[in-house]
C-alpha cells in the first residue's frame, strides 16, 4: 500500500492565555493501517506538540468525548478512520459549546446545564420498597426507552443545529431527545402540561426550525427527527388544551 | 490572591463513575454534604462502556429459576478461586437483588422477561408467562445460573445515567476535569485531597472529614486494554503513596478472552452469553475440547488462557497484529445482533471494518479488569489510614479475590456504593474535621515543587510518553495472561529502573495552564509503581489462582497461599513491600471449580 502524507490543520487557541491569538497549525503525520484520528492525533501530542489538548475517553464512540469538525462536519474523531478522509484534515473544536482550549470543549457544563433545565430525572411520588418485587414493565416499552436513552450526549447534534449556535438556552435534539425519553417511561408521572412548561418553549421544541443536521450528524444514529416529531406534536396537542 | 482555592465539605469522593455516584447518593440523601471530583464529565466514566449487565440473583428468567443469593455466593467464591473474603461476597450477594430493582426504580430500562419458547445452543427455552415483565437475566460465565440482568448491550451506559441523573436531582456538586494529586494526610488520617483543576493547571485544595477513591481501574498501565484512556489507577496510587495504605492482590489482573483485534476495544461477554462461539483457524470450535461443560462460559480467566493454549498450538489465526481467534455470532440474526449486540455491531463495524452478521469478528484475550486495588475492610474503609475509604474497582474489598465473574463489576459498583455509601456517612457524621492549615500547605507545597522541577527540567529531561511505553511493554510483554519465574524477574528489574528514570522527567512543553504533557508526567511515577506492584506480586506468588497463573507453578497450593497480597510502599523506598494476610473463609471451603483445571496442561503447549 502507498503510504499518505496526512497534513492536518488544527485550530489552537488557548483562552486561559490573554495574549494569545486564535490560529491554525500544521502538522505531518505519516498515515497507518487502520488508523484513526484517536491515535493520529496522540501521535500528534507525543512525537511532535506535546501542548496540543484533544478529549478523548473511552476511544471506542461509547463515551462521546470526542466530538469535534472534522473536515467541517461534527462528528466522533475515535471512531474516524483517516482512509475515509483526504489527505488534508481541518479539525476545529465543536462550536456552541465553551471551548477550553484547542480542540477541547465543555460538553460535561452545558449537558448538565440541559439535565437541570429539562429536570431529566424520572419523577415519581412512589417510594422505594426494597423487600417488594420490581413493577413489571413490557419488554417492548423497556426497548424503547433503551432507543431514547442511548444519547451519548456528544454535542455534534448541538455543534450542527443553526438555533443552538444562536440561541444560547436552546436545549437542542439531545435535549428534545433526553425529554421524550422520559414522556414515553411510565414511571415519570408528570402530564402533559408539566412537561410543557419544560419544552413546551423557544428555548425547547417551538425553538427548532427544521434544518435537521442533527439527524444528520448523529454518529450513532439515533432517530431525532422522530424524536422532535413525537415531542413537537405531543406538546403542540398540550398547547391546544391551554 | 491564595495560592489555591479551598473547597469544605463533610465528604470529598474521588471519581464520578457508578461507584463513586452510588455512594454519593447515599450520603447526599442522608444530609450530607458531598463533592464529588471527576477526571471527564461524569457520563464519559468508563462505567458507561460496561455492556454486558449486573449480576442480581432475581431468579425471573427460565434458566434462572431458583436461583438465589446462596448461589450467587458460591458462584462468586469459586470464581474467585477462593481468594475473596467471603464475609463480603456474602454481604455482596444478598443485596444485589435489592441494588438492580432500585435502579428499576430510578428508571433503568432492564430487559424484561418475555413469554414464550426459543432456542438457545440447541436447546428450547420455555418462559413462563407469570414471569412476564419482570427484570429478565442473560447467561454470563462462570455462573450457575441465568443471573446477569441487562439494558441491551448498554447497561453500564444506562446505569452510568441514571445514576447521574440521581446526583443532578439531589444537587450533588461535581467538579468535572479534577484531578486529585495527593491526599492530605499526617500518617495516621486522611483530611482530603490536593487536586489540579484540568481546565486551568491551578492546584486546588479540597478538605473533608471522609475522602473516598473511587478512579476505576488501572488498565492503561497495559498497551492492550480494553480500558478507558483515564485508567490509569491514580486513585490507588496517591492512596499508595501515603506510605500507610497497602494495595491488594495487585498481582490479579484480570483479561478479557474477547477484545476487538486492533483496537482491543471489548465484545462484550454477553456476546458469548447469548449464543457466540469462539473458532480458531480452520473453522474449528475448540472451546468445547478443553471445557466440555462450560464452553464459551468457563469463567474470563479460564477462556482467556484457553484462546492462548489453543493459539500456541498452531490454531491461530495470523495477522499483522499477532495471532488471534474468531468470535462468530453470525447464527444469532440480524435483528438480535443489530438490537441485543448493536454496540458489538457498531464496533466491528467501525473498527475492524466487518459486519458481524455476514463476518467473523477477530478477538484476543486483551487486560481488562483489576481485581486488586486499594485494601479496605468490609466497611470500605482503607487499611492504614483513619477517614480514608475506597469502592468499585479502585478498591480491594474484596469480593473478587483472583477472578472477577462477568456482571459481578457493575454489580459490586451500585451495592458498594450503597453498602458503604451508608457506613461513611456513619462514619463522617461524628468524625471531626480539625486539619491544621500548615498541614495543608506542607502538602501543597509538595505538589508546587514537583510541578515547577517538571517544568524547569530540574531533575533531567526523562521523556514521560517513552517511559510510558516502555512500562506497557514491560507489563505486557512479561506480566501476561501465563507467567513464569524468568519474565518476572525481567519485568522486576525493567521496572525498578522505569521508577529511578522516572524521578528525572522533564517537560518539552512548558507545562503551563492546562498542559495536558504536565498531566502525564504528574501520572508516571504513579503508575510505575502499581506496574511494579503487579509484578513484584506475581514474582512472589509461587502458586496459580484464578487470573494469576504460572506455568512453573500451575497448581492452586493453599496450604501455603490461600493469602491475599499486601503491597506497600514506604515513603522515600525504591521498591514495594510485601506482606501477606489469610482470606477469610467462612462458609465454602476451598474446592473445585468444576471447570478450567485441567489447566495444568497448558503448560505442555508452549509458546
Amino acid at each position: 500500500m502507498n503510504q499518505r502524507k496526512l497534513t492536518f490543520h488544527i485550530f489552537r487557541y488557548n483562552p486561559e492565555a490573554a495574549n494569545e491569538k486564535p490560529r491554525t497549525q500544521t502538522y505531518v503525520v505519516n498515515e497507518e493501517m487502520g488508523m484513526t484520528l484517536f491515535i493520529a492525533l496522540n501521535k500528534i501530542r507525543e512525537e511532535q506538540d506535546p501542548t496540543l489538548k484533544f478529549d478523548f475517553v473511552c476511544r471506542a464512540g461509547i463515551c462521546g468525548s470526542c466530538g469535534m469538525l472534522i473536515n467541517g462536519t461534527p462528528t466522533l474523531a475515535c471512531k474516524t478512520l483517516t482512509k475515509q478522509l483526504p489527505d488534508t484534515i481541518t479539525l476545529m473544536p465543536l462550536p456552541v459549546f465553551k471551548l477550553l482550549g484547542d480542540l477541547s470543549v465543555d460538553t460535561g457544563t452545558w449537558f448538565r446545564n440541559v439535565s437541570l433545565q429539562t429536570e431529566s430525572w424520572i419523577h415519581t411520588d412512589k417510594v422505594f420498597d426494597p423487600d417488594a418485587p420490581e413493577e413489571r414493565m413490557s419488554n417492548e416499552k423497556a426497548l424503547q426507552i433503551y432507543e431514547a436513552e442511548r444519547c451519548i450526549e456528544c454535542g455534534c447534534c448541538i455543534g450542527g443545529c443553526a438555533t443552538a449556535n444562536i440561541k444560547p438556552n436552546f436545549i437542542g435534539a439531545a435535549g428534545v431527545n433526553r425529554v421524550a425519553r422520559f414522556m414515553i417511561d411510565p414511571r415519570d408521572e408528570r402530564d402533559e402540561q408539566q412537561y410543557f412548561d419544560i419544552v413546551g418553549s423557544e428555548d425547547g421544541i417551538f425553538g427548532c426550525i427544521g434544518l435537521m443536521a442533527c439527524d444528520d450528524n448523529c454518529p450513532i444514529g439515533i432517530p431525532l427527527q422522530g424524536q422532535l416529531a413525537y415531542v413537537r406534536r405531543k406538546m403542540a396537542m398540550a398547547g391546544w388544551k391551554r | 490572591m491564595s495560592r489555591y482555592d479551598l473547597f469544605s465539605s463533610d465528604i470529598v469522593i474521588v471519581g464520578a463513575g457508578l461507584a463513586g455516584e452510588r455512594a454519593a447518593v447515599e450520603a447526599a440523601s442522608q444530609g450530607l454534604n458531598v463533592i464529588l471530583l471527576s477526571l471527564v464529565p461524569p457520563r464519559r466514566s468508563h462505567s458507561s462502556a460496561a455492556q454486558g449487565g449486573m449480576q442480581a440473583s432475581l431468579g425471573n428468567s427460565a434458566m434462572g429459576k431458583g436461583d438465589s443469593p446462596d448461589i450467587h455466593f458460591a458462584d462468586t467464591v469459586k470464581g474467585s478461586d477462593w481468594g475473596c473474603d467471603q464475609d463480603v461476597a456474602r454481604l455482596f450477594a444478598e443485596t444485589a437483588p435489592i441494588a438492580v430493582r432500585q435502579m428499576a426504580h430510578w428508571g433503568i430500562p432492564w430487559n424484561r422477561v418475555v413469554p414464550g419458547t426459543r432456542m438457545y445452543d440447541g436447546k428450547e427455552i420455555h418462559e413462563d408467562p407469570e414471569k412476564e415483565g419482570l427484570i429478565t437475566a442473560r447467561n454470563f460465565g462462570g455462573t450457575a445460573k441465568w443471573r446477569t440482568c441487562y439494558t441491551a448491550d448498554g447497561s453500564g451506559h444506562t446505569l452510568l445515567y441514571t445514576m447521574d441523573s440521581v446526583v443532578i436531582k439531589l444537587g450533588i456538586t461535581v467538579h468535572d476535569r479534577t484531578e486529585a494529586l495527593s491526599l492530605i494526610h499526617d500518617g495516621e488520617r486522611c483530611y482530603g485531597v490536593v487536586a489540579r483543576c484540568l481546565r486551568t493547571g491551578a492546584l486546588r485544595v479540597y478538605t473533608a472529614k471522609s475522602t473516598v477513591i473511587a478512579t476505576g481501574g488501572y488498565g492503561r498501565l497495559y498497551g492492550a486494554s480494553t480500558n478507558a484512556v483515564i485508567n490509569e489507577g491514580s486513585g490507588m496510587f496517591v492512596a499508595l503513596e501515603t506510605g500507610r495504605v497497602p494495595l491488594g492482590n495487585m498481582e490479579a489482573v484480570q483479561f478479557h478472552p474477547t477484545g476487538i483485534v486492533p483496537s482491543w476495544i471489548l465484545i462484550t461477554e454477553g456476546a458469548r452469553g447469548d449464543g457466540g462461539y469462539l473458532l480458531d483457524k480452520n473453522g474449528h470450535r475448540f472451546m468445547p475440547d478443553y471445557e466440555p461443560n462450560k464452553k464459551e462460559l468457563a469463567s474470563r480467566d479460564v477462556v482467556s488462557r484457553r484462546i492462548i493454549q489453543h493459539i500456541r498450538k498452531g490454531y491461530g489465526v495470523d495477522s499483522p497484529y499477532g495471532p488471534h481467534v474468531w468470535l462468530d455470532i453470525r447464527h444469532l440474526g440480524a435483528q438480535h445482533i443489530n438490537t441485543n449486540l448493536r454496540e458489538i455491531a457498531n464496533i466491528s463495524r467501525n473498527f475492524a471494518g466487518i459486519d458481524p452478521v455476514r463476518d467473523l469478528i477477530p478477538v484476543r484475550p486483551t487486560q481488562h479488569y483489576s481485581m486488586g486495588g486499594i485494601r479496605t475492610n468490609i466497611d470500605g474503609m482503607a487499611y492504614g489510614m483513619e477517614g480514608l475509604f475506597a469502592l468499585g474497582e479502585a478498591a480491594c474489598w474484596d469480593m473478587h479475590g483472583f477472578n472477577r465473574l462477568g456482571g459481578n463489576s457493575l454489580a459490586e459498583t451500585i451495592v458498594a456504593g450503597m453498602i458503604i455509601g451508608k457506613k461513611i456517612s456513619g462514619y463522617t457524621r461524628e468524625a471531626p474535621l480539625n486539619v491544621s492549615s500548615s498541614l495543608i500547605e506542607e502538602h501543597v507545597r509538595m505538589q508546587e515543587d514537583r510541578i515547577q522541577s517538571l517544568i524547569h527540567c530540574r531533575n533531567g529531561k526523562e521523556n514521560v510518553y517513552e517511559l510510558r511505553r516502555e512500562m506497557e511493554q514491560t507489563l505486557s510483554e512479561n506480566v501476561g495472561i501465563f507467567r513464569t519465574e524468568e519474565a518476572l524477574q525481567k519485568a522486576v528489574a525493567k521496572l525498578h529502573e522505569l521508577h529511578q528514570r522516572s524521578h528525572y522527567v522533564g517537560l518539552r512543553s512548558g507545562g503551563q495552564r492546562a498542559n495536558p504533557e504536565l498531566a502525564s508526567a504528574l501520572r508516571i511515577t504513579g503508575m510505575i509503581k502499581l506496574a511494579y506492584c503487579i509484578a513484584a506480586g506475581a514474582l512472589a506468588r509461587k502458586e496459580s489462582r484464578g487470573s494469576h497463573f504460572r506455568e512453573d507453578y500451575p497448581k492452586r497450593d493453599d496450604e501455603n497461599w490461600l493469602t491475599r497480597t499486601l503491597a506497600y510502599w514506604p515513603v522515600g523506598a525504591d521498591q514495594p513491600e510485601l506482606k501477606y494476610e489469610p482470606v477469610k473463609i467462612t462458609e465454602l471451603p476451598p474446592g473445585d471449580r468444576g471447570y478450567g483445571e485441567a489447566s495444568m496442561d497448558a503448560v505442555g503447549a508452549k509458546r
